[in-house]
C-alpha cells in the first residue's frame, strides 16, 4: 500500500509518499497562481492508493479532487512525532505563517498558536528582506551568519521593516550585518510565540525557514540541543498527512 | 414578503441601503441555515421571524405605537424587561451583528473600536435599522469604556437617548447603584407613558419574562442530550431572536419546539453525527447577523452545545423572585436578578469562570471556544484567566479574536478545524 500525503503552502507544495512506513517519494513544487494545476503535475507519473490534503490550500483539493483533509497543524504533530518520537513540541516557520504546536506525552497535539494574518515573522518576511538587500533566497541565512550582532530592526511589519532596512543601509551600514539583525527579529518573535506556550523540550523546528542557517544558529543560541532540526524540515507536513492517509 | 416601501420611507429608512442590507442577510441566511440538514419543524417558526424581522414585526410594533405603546430599544442584557413591560411598553434589542457604512463611521468613532459598537453606528448612520428608527426610547449603558464613551457621540444622532449608569463591581454599594438606576428607568417610563407601574403592572411584566427565560432554559437543557437535537446555528438564531420578538407568542413557540426536541431525544436523533465534538462558545455577545464563527465551527461536523454569552445563557440565566408583594420588593428581585449577571465589565468576575466551566460539563463538551472581538478590552482580557483556569480543570480551550469582516476566515477555519480535531 503506497500512501501519499499533500501539503500545498501558500509558497510551496510537498509530496511525501511511504510504503511499509519508509519514504519513497518527496517531490517540490512552488504554488504558483493556480496551485491545483500544480499538484496535478506534481502526482502526474506517481501511484498511490489513498491520499490525504493538507495546509492553507487543502480545501482546493477537496473540491478540485475529493481529497480527505486534515489541518497542518494535526498533519505537523503527527509527522513530527513519527520522526522523532519523545518530540513535545514543534515551531514551524512557513511561507505565510507561523506556528508554535505543544504535543503531549503519547505526540497527540493539545495546543497551538498561529500568528495573525500579516507576514510578520514569516518566510514571506525573510524573503521581504532579502529582496531589499539583494540577496538570494537560498544564501540568505548563510550571508547573515557573516554579519555582526549589534544593529537592531524594531518594526515586524514587513513594509516598515522595509524602509528601516533602507535607511540602515543609508547610514552605512554593513549589509551582512542588517541581514543578521533582521534573522534575529524573525527569530525573537519565534522564541516570544515558545515561551509563552510554555513548549516542552525536544522542540523541533519544521517548515522552509527551518532550511536557513542563521535562524538554525540563533535558535540553538537561545534554546541549544532542546530544538532538533530534521532532515527535510519542510516535508514534515506532508510526510504526516502521508503517515494520516493510511488510516482512511 | 409584503411591499413595506411605505413603511419603510415613513420610518426614514434610507431605501438603497437597506435593500444592500436585506440582500446580504437573506443570502447569507440562505446558505448558513437553509442548507442545514434534519432541522426540527419547529424551526418554521423562527425562519418566518427572521424572513419578516424588518417587515411584519416592523409593522407591529408601528400598531403597537399607534395603540399608544411606547417602543424601547437597548443594547445591553442590563436594561431589563420586566420593566419595560410593567410600563406598558415594548422592548427591542438593538446590538447590531455586522458591518454597515463603515466610512461614516470612521468620521465619528476611532478605527480601533469593537465592530459591535460600530455596526450600531453604521446602522445609524446608513439609515438600516428599522428597531432603531421606530425605537421611542434608545437606551445606553455605562458598561466597557468603548460603549460609554461612544454613546456621547452616538446620543447626538439619536433624538431620544437615555443613558444608564451600571456598576461595575459587585460591592453592596454596587447593588444601591444599581438599583437607583433602575428606579430612575423606572421613572422615565412613567414620564413617557403618562402613569405608574402598579404592583401587578410588575407582577405580570416578570411572568412574561420568567416564561421567556424558562422556555429558553429548557431549549439548553435540550442541548446537553448526545445526539444534540438541535445545531448551535439554531439555537443561536432563537436567542437572537428573543430581542426582537413579542415575548408571549415566542415563549409559546420555543415550548412548542421544545416538545418536538424531547421527541428527537427519546428516539435518538440528532442534527449531526453521534459522538460529533461538542463546543461551548463563550465570550462577547453574537447579535444578529454575526453567525462567521457558528458557521465555521459546525462547518467542521461539531456542534455548539452552548453560548456562554449575553445572547445566550448569561443574558437568559436565572429568573426573578416574583413573590413580593410590595412594589418595592420586587423591584429589588428584579434588580437581584440583574446584579448576578456576570458581564466581563465587572472586576473581579471570578463567577463567569464558574459558569463557562458549569456549562461545560451541563452540557458535556469536549472543548470551550472563547470568542473575543477584536479590541473588547473586558473579554479578551478576561480570556487568558478563562483559558487558564479551564485548562487546569482539563478542559481545552482555543481563543478567537474576530471582527465581523470576512477577511480572515482561512484562518479561522484553520483554527477551528485543528481545535476540532483535537476535542475529537
Ligand atoms: S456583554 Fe456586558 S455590556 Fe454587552 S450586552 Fe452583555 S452585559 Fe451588556
Ligand atoms: S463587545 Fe466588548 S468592547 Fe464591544 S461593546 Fe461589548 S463589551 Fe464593549
Amino acid at each position: 500500500m503506497r500512501h501519499a500525503g499533500i501539503d500545498i503552502g501558500s509558497r510551496s507544495i510537498e509530496l511525501v509518499v511511504i510504503e511499509e512506513g519508509k519514504v519513497i517519494v518527496r517531490k517540490q513544487a512552488e504554488s504558483g497562481y493556480n496551485p491545483v494545476e500544480r499538484v496535478e503535475e506534481l502526482i502526474a507519473d506517481i501511484s498511490f492508493d489513498k491520499v490525504m490534503a493538507t495546509g492553507y490550500g487543502r480545501a482546493s483539493l477537496e473540491i478540485a479532487f475529493d481529497y480527505s483533509t486534515v489541518t497542518e497543524i494535526k498533519a505537523y504533530g503527527i509527522g513530527a512525532a513519527a520522526l522523532h518520537p519523545g518530540i513535545r513540541g514543534i515551531l514551524d516557520i512557513g511561507g505565510q505563517d507561523t506556528k508554535v504546536i505543544s504535543l503531549n506525552e503519547n505526540g497527540k497535539v493539545f495546543k497551538f498558536e498561529m500568528n495573525d494574518k500579516c507576514a510578520a515573522g514569516t518566510g514571506k518576511f525573510l524573503e521581504m528582506m532579502a529582496v531589499t538587500l539583494g540577496y538570494k533566497q537560498e544564501t540568505f541565512g548563510l550571508e547573515a551568519l557573516k554579519g555582526q550582532e549589534g544593529i537592531e530592526i524594531n518594526s515586524m511589519c514587513a513594509v516598515f521593516a522595509e524602509s528601516e532596512v533602507t535607511s540602515l543601509l543609508a547610514k552605512g551600514c554593513q549589509r551582512a550585518d542588517i541581514a543578521m539583525a533582521i534573522h534575529q527579529s524573525v527569530c525573537r518573535r519565534a522564541v516570544g510565540m515558545i515561551k509563552r506556550q510554555d513548549l516542552k523540550a525536544p522542540m523541533l523546528f519544521a517548515g522552509g525557514v527551518a532550511n536557513n542557517s542563521c535562524m538554525i544558529h540563533l535558535l540553538q543560541q537561545t534554546f541549544g540541543d532542546d530544538i532538533v532540526i530534521p532532515e527535510s524540515p519542510q516535508f514534515v507536513g506532508a510526510y504526516g498527512a502521508a503517515i494520516l492517509a493510511g488510516s482512511l | 414578503m409584503a411591499d413595506y416601501t411605505k413603511m419603510w420611507t415613513e420610518l426614514g429608512l434610507d431605501l438603497d441601503n437597506h435593500d444592500a442590507l436585506l440582500e446580504n442577510l437573506g443570502g447569507a441566511y440562505q446558505s448558513i441555515f437553509m442548507s442545514q440538514e434534519k432541522r426540527p419543524e419547529g424551526m418554521g417558526y423562527f425562519d418566518f421571524v427572521m424572513s419578516e424581522a424588518h417587515g411584519l414585526r416592523i409593522q407591529e410594533l408601528r400598531d403597537e405605537q399607534e395603540a399608544g405603546r411606547k417602543i424601547i430599544g437597548s443594547f445591553c442584557v442590563f436594561v431589563p424587561e420586566e420593566l419595560v413591560l410593567a410600563a406598558g411598553c415594548t422592548s427591542v434589542g438593538l446590538c447590531a451583528g455586522a458591518d454597515f457604512a463603515q466610512e461614516e463611521v470612521e468620521k465619528v468613532l476611532p478605527r480601533n473600536t469593537c465592530s459591535l459598537i460600530k455596526s450600531f453606528f453604521g446602522f445609524k448612520l446608513g439609515k438600516v435599522c428599522p428597531y432603531m428608527e421606530a425605537s421611542d426610547l434608545i437606551v445606553g449603558e455605562n458598561t466597557c469604556d468603548g460603549k460609554k464613551k461612544s454613546f456621547e457621540t452616538f446620543s447626538q444622532l439619536v433624538p431620544n437617548f437615555y443613558q444608564m449608569d451600571l456598576p461595575q463591581n459587585k460591592a453592596p454599594m454596587a447593588r444601591k447603584l444599581l438599583k437607583h438606576e433602575y428606579m430612575a428607568f423606572v421613572a422615565k417610563l412613567e414620564e413617557m407613558t403618562g402613569k405608574s407601574i402598579s404592583l401587578e403592572d410588575l407582577k405580570q411584566g416578570i411572568a412574561t419574562v420568567n416564561a421567556k427565560r424558562n422556555a429558553l432554559a429548557r431549549l439548553s437543557k435540550l442541548r446537553s442530550a448526545d445526539p444534540s437535537p438541535i445545531s448551535g446555528l439554531d439555537a443561536l438564531l432563537i436567542n437572537q431572536i428573543a430581542f426582537l420578538d413579542n415575548p408571549a407568542r415566542f415563549t409559546e413557540k420555543v415550548n412548542v419546539l421544545c416538545d418536538e426536541l424531547e421527541l428527537f431525544v427519546k428516539e435518538n436523533k440528532g442534527v449531526k453525527a453521534v459522538k460529533a465534538p461538542r463546543v461551548v462558545i463563550s465570550g462577547c455577545p453574537m447579535a444578529i447577523p454575526n453567525w462567521k464563527v457558528p458557521a465555521i465551527i459546525e462547518s467542521t461536523g461539531a456542534v455548539i452545545v452552548g453560548e456562554e454569552s449575553c445572547i445566550g445563557e448569561r443574558g437568559q440565566r436565572n429568573t426573578t423572585d416574583d413573590s413580593s408583594d410590595t412594589l418595592d420588593g420586587l423591584i429589588d428581585a428584579v434588580v437581584d436578578r440583574y446584579f448576578k449577571i456576570d458581564c466581563a465589565v465587572f472586576t473581579p468576575n471570578q463567577e463567569r469562570v464558574e459558569h463557562i466551566k458549569e456549562m461545560a460539563k451541563n452540557t458535556n463538551a469536549d472543548g470551550v471556544i472563547h470568542y473575543g472581538l477584536q479590541f473588547c478590552q473586558p473579554y479578551i482580557m478576561e480570556s487568558f484567566s478563562v483559558e487558564k483556569i479551564l485548562e487546569k480543570d482539563g478542559v481545552s480551550v482555543l481563543r478567537l479574536e474576530t471582527d465581523y469582516s470576512q477577511e480572515d476566515m482561512g484562518q479561522l477555519s484553520t483554527r477551528v478545524e485543528a481545535f476540532v480535531e483535537i476535542i475529537k
